[in-house]
């Protein structure tokens, strides 16, 4: 009995070393422990064994049995490694192939940088809101202290539908706009569309974008409208930009005052960005002139507030070191793809 | 405005800055400097020299050696120039010094030109002698230089002396740009109070003196001032015996560095108190004027006038003109006559100096055709008290150079006279508007140093005429910060409620529409919202079409400018051009771009601006469903879940008629998408097929829902049927779809299209088309039973519309 489960043993080990597949590995498996297997035959004739010396024998059955299980299971995965490993060779690719990509489109470079004002500002609690492009001429202009014969609203620069409908030539009408619903505290930036009568050059278009700022509260001072840009500038343009107020005029604030930026690609020591300055003018601002409020129904002895104009474009051109104006207005895809 | 630092000084004596200093502070109190010119750039030893002797160079015909003297030593020079002798005092640049141009007068090479010691012809020349071009200045600056050759100097000058500071070339001039608001700064005494005030320096204006002789002016001359509203005061004066000459070489130089010609001694008087005072003057030929008269009156519609320019002008009823007894002699404000200019014969002649009203100066001037350095200081309003003090500047000048006999007194047309303002002060208010703590003190030394009184009795500051600007507390709260400094104001960030910052609602629909079409390979295009005319042949937009009805400018760019879009296309097509001709493959475009309807034309009131999506492609994977595909992507992540529907019994001309459908949401029409007609592409140039999508985004909005509601993920299986039909060709998909949806139930998930066919194997005029239709319910394991009833109604329905399933 002993000398043939040995023999078994040894044959099917033998089988197992010789088989390169799994399926033989499988036939093996049935040939000696499957239902009709060789040790399940062994078992079978158990009955002409000697009762006392059963279990001894169960025992050695048992034992072949597990040798037999085991070089099995080794084998399977040795080979289930080589197969594995063989895929994986024939599956190397080269890994410098174009990329498949969803060809995503972009944003103009307007807006990409509007968004960047915008995030600034909406972060500071301002609300977007927008005005009508072609606007009266009592709110672009009667309502900002520009009444009619006034210099500032020469016919030159303004384009006119008839005489009290225009174009507007400024973001500033929403100031009035949003001072007339008079739910006040008012903090707005209102960016848009304006129009002026200029010829299309590198540096001009007569369609341009503004975004207005408007602030109105009790107690609102010129250093509050200082801190503000002063903190915009530095998210705009970089922690280190630094910000100079000169005086200036417009007539719907008082004081007024124009707004530089140290130059951000030289830091301020001049180069061919601020034409040498080290200084980059972007926006012009005030504190709302007490006849605009009054005209919006406002009581300038109880608010205050301040107000500020950026062109957008120039935003952009500076930011994104665009030289000619037209190509915003062209949408050359080479040109939109790089934003 | 351009003005010499030496004229500035000349009125704040003790201002020594350099032109760096000045430009930086003048900028912030206000008065921007634009720029600057040194005009001693690049001039470096220059000395004055004196000519001891000429001899005739042996090898050289055209060249002379010249020994001169320039103060301790005596150095030959060789100089081609023909008009130097003996005796004369010339600027000389000496070896290693620097001049700052050529002879010829040609653009001055920036670093200039340096002069060294060497051989002309094989004689030894140590240096040069200048002409007033290599100083880097001209003829117009200084007249008496010959039109080509030496600047010869005068007698009297110091040899060896610094020929720069001699010919007043150690200056600067500064170009500024003033505020409309500040019209006392169109003059060098308002720049120059500026300057005082800013640098703290004593301001010392000009010291008017009473001038004239023993007649009186009135027994020589009449003035009738009859449009009182458009002249508010009338100077005039009379000089006699004028004796015409070169005006002195100061005058000149600082008129020529404002850039002024010099002329004569009137004329450049005139100019000089134009720039001195800001006010323009006119002076008439008293024997030219007919009854020794001057009426001020309006012109009559339809008369013609010929300006000194010899120029024929029309004019009308608006117009001011000055008149004499018979006739008009002048456009008033800006430009005299060309009856009576002043000719070299003039023997008396009258002085003008008046103050009209600055709109109407404006807008004649341009109605006339005529913008003139008058008229554009007319035009700001000048202040009638100065119009007197710059007469009378103007006639102590004319005594004061010779150049005729002023005649006693003055008629001054002036019935109703401007007066001081007074203007509430209240430091504390001020600070708070500033959010400074400037000490009262301080700021009433501001206003005194701009020559603003204050009032202590009764807090009030009270303000000059000149000042015109200065009305109530924020005006004075400027004058304060200008002089307090920007730049000094603290820096601190409103307090006060909170506000929320956010988008409006429009701008984030706008957003996600922008997003979605990114997503879908959409990149930004901006257009103008003027466009011609024109556009609508191109769009194939019937003539009749309301569309045609567009918002119209009335002083356009040009008539490609000039009108307001009523339809979004044409900016996308004409950028799809642009890129198709330059050859840029596989593009695809949006805008948001605004179109402006009109209620009613003429326009009374504003037009309707409605914010369109515009979508626009060509290339490749382009096709009328990709399109589709990114409108319904876009109304799916904007919450609008119902099916949107697509009408081809729509309008849209520009679209290719089989290929076009209005997008229909909710019973709404949102938009409309399709294939550019063939011919709108021939005429936009785009060889391939382009499609377009536009949503008219006010009506998207109203569908617009952020708000999600979570709804369980299915526990019970699905059933799905497939169905397979024969179908009319004229039915469309959509059809099938609403009967799928109709019928279906509660129980239907959902449904696709999976196959379509027409050919042979099909019926003719008719097509295959296959659906899988998929069933769930949410609370159990449906039945055969359930879905068949549900499917039965779907046949049923089908059925009515002439459909068979296929066999």
């Amino acid at each position: 009995m002993k000398e043939q489960l040995e023999k078994i043993k040894e044959e099917a080990l033998k089988q197992i070393e010789a088989s390169d597949a799994l399926d033989r590995l499988n036939e093996i498996r049935v040939a000696y422990l499957g239902k009709k297997g060789e040790l399940t035959n062994v078992l079978k004739s158990m009955k002409n064994v000697a009762p006392e010396d059963r279990p001894k024998v169960g025992q050695m059955v048992n034992e072949v049995r597990e040798i037999i299980e085991t070089r099995l299971e080794e084998s399977k995965n040795s080979l289930a490694k080589k197969v594995r490993e063989e895929q994986m060779k024939k599956e190397v690719i080269d890994v410098t192939l174009p990329a498949k990509k969803q060809n995503m489109g972009h944003s103009h470079p307007n807006t990409i940088a509007l968004e960047e004002v915008e995030r600034i500002f909406i972060g500071m609690g301002y609300e977007v809101v927008e005005g009508p492009e072609v606007e009266y001429d009592r709110y672009n202009f009667e309502k900002l202290n520009i009444p009619k014969g006034h210099p500032a609203r020469d016919e030159q620069d303004t384009f006119y539908i008839n005489e009290n409908i225009l174009l507007r030539s400024q973001t500033s009408p929403v100031q009035v706009r949003t001072m007339e619903k008079k739910k006040l505290p008012i903090r707005i930036i209102a960016p848009g569309r304006v129009f002026r009568s200029d010829e299309v050059d590198a540096t001009h278009s007569p369609s341009f974008h503004q975004i207005e700022g408007l602030v109105i509260d009790k107690n609102i001072t010129f250093s509050d409208l200082k801190g503000t840009l002063a903190e915009f500038a530095k998210e705009l343009f970089g922690e280190d930009t630094k910000v100079k107020f000169r005086p200036h005029h417009f007539p719907f604030t008082e004081p007024s005052a124009e707004v530089d930026v140290s130059c951000f690609k030289c830091g301020g020591k001049g180069c061919r960005f601020c034409k040498g300055s080290g200084w980059i003018e972007i926006l012009g601002c005030g504190m709302v002139h007490p006849h605009v409020l009054e005209m919006c129904n406002i009581d300038p002895e109880e608010y205050s507030g301040f107000a500020f104009g950026v062109g957008l474009e120039r935003i952009a051109l500076l930011k994104y070191e665009i030289d000619d104006m037209r190509l915003l207005y062209e949408n050359d895809i080479r040109f939109l793809k790089q934003f | 405005m351009n003005t010499a630092l030496s004229w500035i000084k000349a009125y704040v004596p003790d201002l020594d800055c350099t032109a760096q200093e000045y430009t930086d502070a003048m900028t912030l109190t206000g008065t921007k400097v634009e720029g600057y010119e040194r005009l001693d750039k690049n001039l470096e030893k220059i000395v004055v020299g004196q000519i001891e002797k000429i001899e005739k160079h042996p090898d050289a015909d055209k060249l002379i050696i010249c020994q001169v003297n320039i103060g301790n030593e005596t150095i030959q020079i060789v100089t081609g120039a023909p008009n130097v002798k003996e005796g004369d005092k010339v600027p000389v640049v000496l070896d290693g010094g620097k001049v700052a141009g050529g002879h010829d007068g040609g653009p001055l090479p920036e670093d200039g030109i340096r002069i060294k010691k060497g051989k002309l012809r094989g004689v030894e020349s140590c240096g040069m002698m200048c002409s007033i071009e290599e100083l880097g200045s001209d003829r117009n600056m200084y007249p008496d230089a010959p039109e080509s050759g030496i600047y010869i100097l005068p007698e009297d000058t110091e040899v060896g002396a610094d020929a720069v500071e001699v010919l007043g070339l150690h200056d600067v001039v500064f170009e500024y740009e003033i505020t409309s608001n500040r019209v006392d700064c169109y003059s060098v005494i308002g720049i120059a109070r500026e300057a005082a005030a800013t640098f703290r320096k004593p301001f010392c204006p000009p010291v008017v003196k009473e001038t004239g002789n023993q007649e009186d002016v009135h027994d020589y001359l009449q003035v009738e001032v009859e449009d009182q509203d458009l002249c508010p005061r009338y100077c005039a004066r009379m000089v006699k015996n004028i004796k015409l000459a070169p005006s002195p070489e100061w005058m000149q130089r600082r008129l020529a560095a404002s850039g002024i010609r010099p002329i004569n001694n009137l004329v450049d008087i005139t100019n000089y108190v134009m720039e001195e005072y800001g006010q323009p003057m006119h002076a008439y030929d008293y024997d030219l004027l007919a009854g020794h008269k001057i009426v001020v009156k309006r012109a009559k519609d339809g008369d013609t006038f010929q300006t000194l320019d010899g120029q024929e002008r029309k004019l009308d009823s608006q117009v001011l003109m000055i008149c004499d007894g018979e006739r008009e002699v002048g456009i008033a404000g800006i430009m005299g006559g060309e009856n009576s200019k002043i000719t070299d014969d003039v023997k008396t002649m009258v002085f003008e100096s008046a103050c009209f009203d600055g709109t109407n100066i404006r807008l004649s001037a341009k109605r006339v055709g005529l913008r003139t350095d008058a008229s554009g200081k007319f035009e700001k309003g000048l202040d009638p008290n100065n119009a007197k003090e710059a007469i009378d500047r103007a006639c102590q000048l004319i005594e004061e150079l010779g150049a005729g006999e002023v005649v006693g007194g003055i008629v001054d047309v002036y019935p109703e006279v401007r007066t001081e303002k007074r203007v509430p002060f209240d430091a504390e208010k001020i600070n708070q508007l500033l959010g400074t703590d400037i000490p009262e003190e301080d700021m009433i030394r501001y206003f005194e140093t701009l020559e603003l009184k204050y009032d202590r009795d009764k807090k009030e500051v009270v303000v000059p005429t000149f000042r015109q600007d200065l009305v109530r507390m924020a005006d004075l709260a400027e004058e304060v910060a200008r002089f307090f400094g920007y730049d000094n104001i603290p820096t601190s960030l409103p307090s006060g409620e909170a506000t929320t910052g956010k988008l409006s609602e429009k701008l984030r629909v706008e957003e996600l529409a922008r997003k979605i079409a990114e997503f879908g390979g959409f990149s930004q295009s901006m257009t103008y919202s003027f466009e011609s005319p024109k556009v609508f042949d191109k769009l194939l937009i019937p003539a009749d079409d309301k569309l045609r009805m567009a918002v119209q400018i009335s002083n356009p760019l040009g008539e490609d400018f000039s009108i307001m879009r009523t339809v979004p296309l044409n900016g996308m097509l004409t950028s799809l051009s642009t890129n198709y001709n330059r050859r840029n493959k596989d593009v695809r475009l949006y805008e948001l771009a605004n179109i402006y309807l009109p209620k009613a034309l003429p326009l009374t009131e504003l037009p309707d601006e409605r914010m369109q999506m515009v979508f626009g492609m060509y290339g490749k994977d382009c096709d009328f469903f990709v399109m589709k595909g990114v409108v319904e992507e876009f109304f799916e992540k904007a919450g609008m879940r119902k099916k949107t529907h697509y009408n081809p019994e729509c309008a849209h001309p520009y679209l290719h008629p089989g290929r076009k459908a209005d997008i229909v949401y909710d019973g709404t029409v949102v938009g409309y998408l399709g294939e550019i007609h063939p011919d709108v592409a021939d005429n936009y140039r785009i060889g391939e097929k382009v499609y377009v999508a536009v949503l008219d985004m006010p009506a998207v909005e109203k569908f617009v829902d952020f708000d999600r509601k979570y709804t369980g993920i299915a526990k019970y299986p699905a059933v799905t049927r497939d169905i397979s039909m024969v179908v009319p060709k004229k039915i469309m998909v959509g059809q099938i779809e609403d009967v799928i949806e109709q019928r279906g139930g509660k129980i239907l998930e959902s449904y696709e299209l999976f196959d379509i066919y027409e050919g042979a194997q099909i019926m003719a005029g008719h097509k295959s088309v296959a659906y899988s239709i998929t069933f769930r319910a949410a609370d159990h394991t449906l039945e055969d039973k359930e879905v068949g009833s549900v499917m039965e109604k779907i046949l049923h329905g089908l059925k009515e519309l002439g459909i068979e399933l296929r066999a």
